[in-house]
């Protein structure tokens, strides 16, 4: 941009510099052509003088001209117009100048009248040039590559034909008017390119006519000042710069575009409201497809389709009614609600087709969906000849109805109906995408309950690893959905005695979640009883038989440490067997006992059910509570990975801190299943003696 | 994921589970046993010959029926159930109170005398 402010400004300054020495050596040489002296000023010197002019003119409005995409088409036409109006109101005071001068002697000096001459060729070249490179913006607006060569072609042909002017051509010799007729042809080639007028609305094309033509009279004008000049003054002007092959093809081109633009503009008066009809129906079409995004509501989905509608096929009067579900609502436009009422009516009557009133039958399985927008209905009223009744549907259902009305018969052709049909599909699709946008924030508001649920339920669960001088317990939890029903906690009743729990409830998720926070309220007010293993299962499942749903039930494990006695104490209401393993034999085994889940026989008989057994243990021993979501996890082949596995993983581990038998155990449950995911809870806890 | 069947038969109604009876589709299971309950019959025989898997809420159906058997005079009797199913039964403890038998004619059998 910088560098373009430069080279703007040179040839700015080298066409000022150019235009004044041309001036003085004009008038030197005619000084001395009058005094017959010799001026001493070289042959070419002038011809030079008046290239480089040209030249810099050239490039000078070349930068200067915008680009058509950033200016406004009027205002490129304005800044031509006006250099147009000050050449010639130039050119017309030097004539009033004349005319008060009449034939006195001041207005037969050759000085003045060389000066005059070229202050007008100055201004007239200027405004060729201006003009030129405007059209040029203009043609090349939506360019292809095919005009840009073609353009290139002709403007490095006018360059050459400003260097022609060094060989002294005769104006009406055979090389001359070839590269006249060459550059004319180019130019009426190149003025076919016209897709600007297109993009004028209705005042801008009146204001570019008005434009046009002052244009074209200018052009007009000014070859008709300069040749009339030159011929009054033919012998007193030391060259006739007219005649310039790069002058005369820049008059015949700007000429023949301007001429085109106007019977172009002229031409498409009468239809430049339908181009900007159709602009406004793409951008109404837009503003539908995009209201969801741009946090419009229903309501104005449905306005901004009647407006559009109303507008896009002239129409006297329109409603929207539409029934959804809870809601009712009626928008009108030009018509009043009453009226509607009426109109209703007697369009039942009239056509008596109940069906366009019921909701349509659901699709069959090969319907096209876009087809099944377009049922549109031609109707007629006495007041209104021409309705179109178009059905809005909406995840195919039928939400309602957008009622055209027209006076006139016939009112509508195929292309408006088409029109009509797009638009009232477009507000469904973007009412449907409203109501999914709804129902998306709906389910992101649930999945942040939920969220809230884990994090509650997560605190139910006792968080740290529990190591003192006699064990060390950590505890893995994993549920398969946000919530889950696996339980399990930890509770010293006095400095020697623990009672440790695990519990899993049958079925999984939210409805699991409640029975188990139920387990912990169950557990927590049992354990402080300080209560034998059969005691507590047998009050664990009084309790619970009273608020467990009827198909629930619970497993549990219940121990008791002792590590005074260095003994445990436990029994099983359902649970899977505990994986025990002795360090002395370096083997685990399940310890089986007899045992029945909580909740399924609710009254006294449970208690035949449980057997309490006792165990001592010695120092490396390891007990492995857990739930069937580890011994029931499916692999891709359907295998589960099973109680075999589970001892052999804790067999091979044993000797480890239980933080790392925990973590390795872990690893090879989620080796096995793969990328499956885990669809039970599951928990293991495991707690070594030292 | 299931196939629960149900057939009426002279003095017994036979109820066959094929497949997985899961959290999701324990459902058919329930709706096998009510229709079965609500009928007559005095003898509920279910075939467990092609039942590969049964979870906790599967389970939950069996259980929740105890009750209502009991007090209907209703038998039930299990049977062809494969060892890894039957030990679901059994850890939960629910072997001991459901009749689960190996065949058939055992289970007919069973039924009469119960």
């Amino acid at each position: 941009m910088r560098s373009y402010k430069h080279v703007i400004r040179l040839t700015l300054f080298l066409g000022i510099v150019s235009w004044l020495t041309l001036l003085v050596t004009d008038l030197v040489v005619l000084f001395g052509q009058v005094n017959h002296i010799q001026s001493g000023v070289p042959e070419g010197l002038r011809t030079v003088l008046l290239e480089i002019f040209f030249i810099a003119l050239f490039f000078y409005y070349k930068f200067i001209t915008g680009r058509a995409e950033r200016v406004n088409f009027i205002d490129l036409l304005w800044r031509v117009f006006a250099t147009g109006l000050l050449a010639t109101i130039v050119s017309l005071t030097i004539f009033l100048f004349y005319q008060l001068l009449g034939n006195s002697r001041l207005a037969e000096n050759i000085f003045l009248i060389n000066f005059f001459y070229l202050i007008i060729f100055g201004l007239v070249t200027a405004f060729l040039t201006s003009t030129l490179m405007v059209w040029k913006e203009l043609i090349l607006y939506q360019k292809s590559k095919r005009l840009l060569t073609l353009w290139s072609v002709f403007e490095y042909t006018l360059l050459l034909s400003i260097l022609l002017s060094f060989f002294p051509l005769n104006p009406i010799g055979y090389f001359y008017s070839t590269v006249l007729l060459v550059l004319l042809v180019l130019g009426l080639v190149l003025s076919v390119n016209l897709k600007w007028v297109a993009y004028l609305d209705f005042r801008q094309k009146w204001k570019s006519i008005i434009i046009m033509m002052a244009i074209a009279i200018f052009l007009a004008y000014f070859f008709l000042d300069l040749n009339s000049y030159a011929q009054n003054y033919s012998q007193v002007l030391p060259m006739e710069l007219q005649d310039n092959l790069y002058i005369s093809a820049l008059f015949g081109f700007t000429f023949i575009y301007s001429l085109f633009s106007l019977l172009v503009i002229l031409f498409n008066l009468p239809t430049s409201s339908v181009f900007e009809q159709k602009l406004e129906e793409v951008i109404n079409f837009q503003r539908l497809s995009q209201s969801t995004q741009d946090g419009y509501n229903v309501e104005q989905i449905y306005e901004i389709l009647l407006d559009s509608s109303v507008k896009a096929v002239f129409a006297d009067a329109a409603w929207i009614e539409v029934e959804d579900g809870t809601k009712s609502l009626l928008l009108t436009k030009n018509i009043s609600k009453d009226k509607v009422k009426v109109l209703k009516d007697q369009l039942q009557d009239e056509v008596n087709q109940p069906e366009i009133i019921r909701p349509l039958p659901l699709p069959l399985p090969n319907e096209d969906y876009r087809q099944r927008r377009k049922r549109h209905r031609m109707l007629k009223l006495p007041e209104y000849r021409s309705v179109l009744w178009i059905p809005l549907i909406v995840k195919n259902t039928n939400i309602g109805v957008l009622v055209i009305l027209k006076e006139v018969a016939d009112g509508y052709n195929k292309e408006m109906i088409g029109i009509i049909n797009t638009f009232a599909s477009q507000a469904c699709i973007s009412v449907e995408n409203f109501q999914l946008l709804g129902e998306t924030l709906e389910n992101e508001r649930y999945k942040e309950e939920l969220k809230i649920a884990n994090r509650v339920q997560r605190s139910l669960l006792p968080k740290k690893p529990i190591s003192n001088d006699a064990f060390d317990i950590v505890a893995f939890s994993e549920a398969a959905d946000q919530v889950g029903g696996d339980y399990y906690d930890i509770y010293q009743i006095n400095h020697h005695k623990f009672i440790i729990i695990i519990g899993d409830v049958s079925g999984k998720g939210t409805s699991a979640a409640f029975h188990m926070s139920q387990m912990k309220g169950v557990f927590h007010s049992l354990a402080q009883l300080d209560l034998s293993p059969d005691k507590f299962l047998e009050y664990a499942n009084s309790a619970l038989s009273r608020c467990l749903e009827k198909t629930s039930f619970i497993t549990a494990s219940f121990f008791v440490v002792d590590i005074e006695q260095r003994s445990i104490e436990f029994a099983r209401a359902g649970h899977c067997p505990t994986l025990y393993y002795s360090a002395q034999e370096k083997h685990a085994c399940f310890l089986e006992s007899k045992g029945l889940g909580l909740g399924i026989l609710r009254d006294k008989r449970f208690n035949n059910y449980i057997e309490v057994n006792k165990k001592n243990y010695q120092s490396g021993d390891v007990v492995v509570l857990y739930t069937d979501g580890i011994t029931e996890a499916l692999n891709a082949e359907h295998e589960q990975f099973g109680y075999e596995r589970l001892k052999c993983n804790i067999e091979k581990n044993a000797d480890k801190e239980p933080a790392l038998q925990q973590q390795l155990l872990i690893q090879q449950l989620y080796d096995f299943c793969g990328n499956r995911i885990l669809d039970d809870d599951y928990t293991v806890l495991i707690i070594r003696f030292k | 994921m299931v196939n629960v069947g149900i057939e009426f038969k002279d003095d017994y109604c036979l109820i066959t589970v094929d497949g997985e009876v899961d959290a999701s589709s324990s459902i058919y299971l329930d709706e096998a046993m009510h229709r079965a309950v609500e009928s007559n019959t005095k003898k509920i025989l279910v075939d467990c010959k092609n039942l590969r898997y049964i979870s906790s809420a599967g389970l939950g159906v069996f259980m929740s029926y105890i009750q209502e058997l009991e007090n209907k005079q209703i038998k039930l009797v299990l049977f062809n159930m494969n060892s890894k199913v039957y030990k679901v039964f059994e850890i939960l403890g629910l072997h001991q109170l459901l009749t689960i038998v190996s065949t058939e004619e055992e289970a007919k059998v069973l039924s009469d005398e119960l």
